[in-house]
C-alpha cells in the first residue's frame, strides 16, 4: 500500500526543467531512499511535496487524499515532515523550546495553551534524551554544535508525530560516530511506525538504512527497487558515472 | 529546582512591587507635573508592549503603528461625538470599541501587508501610516481636517485632572503586559518566535505563519489604538500631524530596541528609561525637539554596544557564563 503518491510530477525554473514527468510511490512503513547526481531535482522534488513550491504539472496524493496546493503547515499537518540539506533549527530559542514549536492544529485552545506544559514537555524531554541530547534541553540553538543542531532538528520534525518524514542529506556534514547514530535513531523510530524517505549522496549510509531506493536523474525516475539490485542496474551506473 | 522557584519568588515580589508602587504614585507625588510625566510613560510602556508583540516577537517591524494610534484616537473622538457622550468617566467604557475598529483596519491592512517581507513589509506600514495622515487631513467633513477633532471636557480640574489618565494608561500598559506575557508562554507565542527565527522552517513544522502574523498585527494595533483613544482624550484637541505622527511610531520602536526586542520586559524597561529622559529634556529645554537628539544618540549605541537591547544581552551573559561553567555548548553531540 502506497504512502505517497506522485503522479507525472513537473516543475520548470524558466527554461530548466527541474522534475520532468516523474512518478514516484513510496510504501507505508519503510525507509526509502532518494538518490541521484547533483542537480537530479531531488530536493525540488521535496519542495514540491511539501508545498515549498507550487507544482507545474501532476498530481501529490498522500494516504489516499491529494495534497496539491497546500503550503507548507497544512501539509505538516496532513502527517508529512521534512528536514532540510543544511540543518535549520531556531537559533533564538532554546533546544527544549525549538522542539515545542511544531503544530499539528488541534484548536485554539491547544495554541493559546502554556506551551510546554506537561505532557508536551515531557515528550519533547524524552525526545532529546532518545537523540543523546539532553544535556542542551535549556541551551540556545545557535550555541549548539552543528551535530547537535541535525539531531535537534529531527527531533523537532519528530514532534508531532508526521507519518511521512522527508529527510533532506541527513549525514551531510556529520561525523562517521554520529552518522551511525543518525542511522541506528531513524531505524528505531522506523520500528515505532514512521515512514522515511531520505534523499542522501552518501552512498554506504543510503544501501545499509534504506528498504528500497529510487532513483532519479534530470527530474525523471530511472530505476527503483532493493539497494543491491540498484547498485547494479545500469541506467543508474550510467547516471553516476556518465559511461 | 530551588534556584527556579528562588527567581519565581523574586519575580512575583518585584511585580507586586512595582504594581504597588505605580497605583500609589499620585499619592506620592500629587503634583501636575509628576503626573503629566507619568501619564505619558505609562502611555508609552503600552505602546512600546503592544508594538513588541509584532515587532519584537515575529520580527516584522512595523514602522506604522503611528497609524493605528491616530486611527484609535479618531475612533473615539468620532464616537463620543457621534453618540454625543459628554465628558466624565463614561468616556473611558468606549475605549475598547475603539481598540475593536482598530482592531478591524489591522484586520485589512494586515490581509495586505503581511503578504510581503522584511524590508518591503517597513515600507507597507509607513506608507499605510502616511496615507492615513493624509485621509485625516483632507476628509474635513469627518475629521476636521487641518482644524482638529475636539473630545468632551472632562470637567477635572486643577492637579486631579491628570490621575484618571493615568490610571488609565495604567490599565491599558497592564492590559498589555498581560496580553504580551500571556501570548510569549503560549504554543501562539512560541510560534511567534519561531516565525523571527526562520518562517520558512516554521512553516515546515506546521506554524500557520500566516495566521499567527495576522493575529498578532491585530491584537498589537488594538492596544495600540485603544491608547490612542485616552490620549486623544487626554489632550482633548486632536490633529492628524500630532496623533498620526512618525515620532510617535518611531518611539515605540526604539523603546523596544534599548529594552530588548522580543521580551516581555525590555519595552517596560525602554519605555522607563527613555520618556522621562525625552519629558525633562522637552520640559528644561523647551520645545526644541533637543530628545530626538537622545533618540539618535540612545539608537546608536544600542546598535553598537548592544544590538540586541538591554535584558536579551544581559540574559546571554548569564547563559554563557552558566554553559561555560557545564561545559555543554558546542559539545561534540
Amino acid at each position: 500500500m502506497s504512502l505517497l503518491q506522485v503522479d507525472h510530477l513537473s516543475k520548470r525554473f524558466g527554461g530548466v526543467v527541474a522534475v520532468d514527468d516523474c512518478s514516484l510511490s513510496i510504501p507505508a512503513g519503510g525507509i526509502t531512499g532518494l538518490i541521484g547526481p547533483n542537480g537530479s531535482g531531488k530536493t525540488t522534488i521535496f519542495n514540491l511535496i511539501t508545498g515549498f513550491i507550487a507544482k507545474d504539472e501532476g498530481r501529490i496524493t498522500f494516504k489516499s487524499h491529494t495534497i496539491d496546493g497546500l503550503g507548507p503547515d497544512r501539509v505538516y499537518e496532513r502527517g508529512i515532515g521534512r528536514t532540510f540539506q543544511l540543518a535549520r533549527i531556531f537559533p533564538r530559542l532554546t533546544a527544549l523550546e525549538n522542539l515545542l514549536v511544531p503544530i499539528r492544529r488541534r484548536g485554539l485552545r491547544a495554541l493559546f495553551a502554556r506551551a510546554g506544559w506537561s505532557d508536551e514537555r515531557t515528550k519533547a524531554m524524552e525526545m532529546l534524551e532518545f537523540l543523546e541530547i539532553g544535556h542542551v534541553a535549556g541551551v540556545l540553538g545557535g550555541s549548539l554544535s552543528y551535530g547537535q543542531r541535525k539531531l535537534l532538528e529531527l527531533g523537532a520534525v519528530m514532534m508531532a508525530e508526521p507519518e511521512l518524514v522527508l529527510l533532506d542529506e541527513p549525514a551531510g556534514g556529520v561525523n562517521p560516530a554520529l552518522l551511525e547514530r543518525i542511522a541506528d535513531r531513524l531505524r528505531t523510530l522506523n520500528s515505532r511506525g514512521t515512514t522515511f524517505l531520505i534523499v542522501e549522496h552518501n552512498m554506504s549510509f543510503v544501501m545499509n538504512l534504506c528498504s528500497e531506493v529510487i532513483v532519479v536523474q534530470r527530474g525523471r525516475q530511472i530505476a527503483s527497487g532493493k539497494p543491491e539490485v540498484v547498485r547494479s542496474d545500469p541506467a543508474v551506473l550510467d547516471a553516476y558515472l556518465g559511461a | 529546582m530551588k534556584r527556579a522557584t528562588n527567581t519565581r519568588v523574586l519575580t512575583a515580589g518585584g511585580l507586586v512591587l512595582l504594581v504597588g508602587l505605580a497605583l500609589a504614585l499620585p499619592a506620592i507625588a500629587p503634583d501636575s507635573a509628576t503626573t503629566n510625566i507619568a501619564v505619558f510613560t505609562m502611555m508609552y510602556v503600552g505602546l512600546a508592549t503592544a508594538w513588541n508583540i509584532m515587532g519584537g516577537y515575529t520580527g516584522y517591524i512595523s514602522l506604522g503603528h503611528a497609524g493605528f494610534f491616530g486611527f484609535g484616537s479618531y475612533a473615539l473622538g468620532l464616537l463620543l461625538a457621534r453618540l454625543a457622550i459628554a465628558g466624565g468617566y463614561t468616556v473611558f467604557l468606549f475605549v475598547p470599541v475603539a481598540g475593536l475598529l482598530t482592531a478591524l483596519l489591522a484586520a485589512a491592512v494586515g490581509w495586505f501587508a503581511l503578504r510581503t517581507r522584511a524590508a518591503t513589509f517597513v515600507i507597507v506600514t509607513i506608507a499605510f501610516m502616511f496615507m492615513l495622515q493624509l485621509l485625516a487631513e483632507n476628509l474635513t467633513s469627518l475629521t476636521g481636517g487641518g482644524a482638529g477633532l475636539g473630545f468632551p471636557n472632562p470637567r477635572w480640574r486643577g492637579d486631579f485632572y491628570n490621575i484618571p489618565f493615568y490610571y488609565a494608561m495604567l490599565a491599558l500598559a497592564l492590559l498589555a503586559l498581560v496580553v504580551s506575557w500571556s501570548i510569549r508562554r503560549s504554543k501562539f507565542g512560541l510560534g511567534l518566535l519561531a516565525i523571527r527565527d526562520d518562517e520558512d522552517k516554521a512553516l515546515a513544522v506546521g506554524v500557520p505563519a500566516g495566521a499567527f502574523k495576522l493575529t498578532a498585527f491585530i491584537v498589537s494595533a488594538a492596544l495600540v489604538g485603544m491608547i490612542g483613544g485616552v490620549y486623544g482624550y487626554y489632550v482633548t484637541y486632536i490633529y492628524p500631524q500630532f496623533v498620526v505622527d512618525p515620532l510617535i511610531g518611531i518611539s515605540m520602536v526604539l523603546m523596544v530596541f534599548l529594552g530588548g526586542l522580543g521580551t516581555v520586559w525590555g519595552p517596560v524597561l525602554g519605555a522607563l528609561i527613555l520618556e522621562p529622559a525625552q519629558l525633562w529634556l522637552a520640559y528644561n529645554y523647551g520645545a526644541s525637539r533637543l530628545y530626538l537628539v537622545l533618540y539618535s544618540a540612545v539608537f546608536l549605541l544600542v546598535i553598537l554596544l548592544m544590538p540586541q537591547g538591554i535584558l536579551p544581552s544581559l540574559g546571554e551573559l548569564i547563559a554563557r557564563r552558566r554553559a561555560r561553567l557545564a561545559g555543554t555548548v558546542g559539545a561534540a553531540p
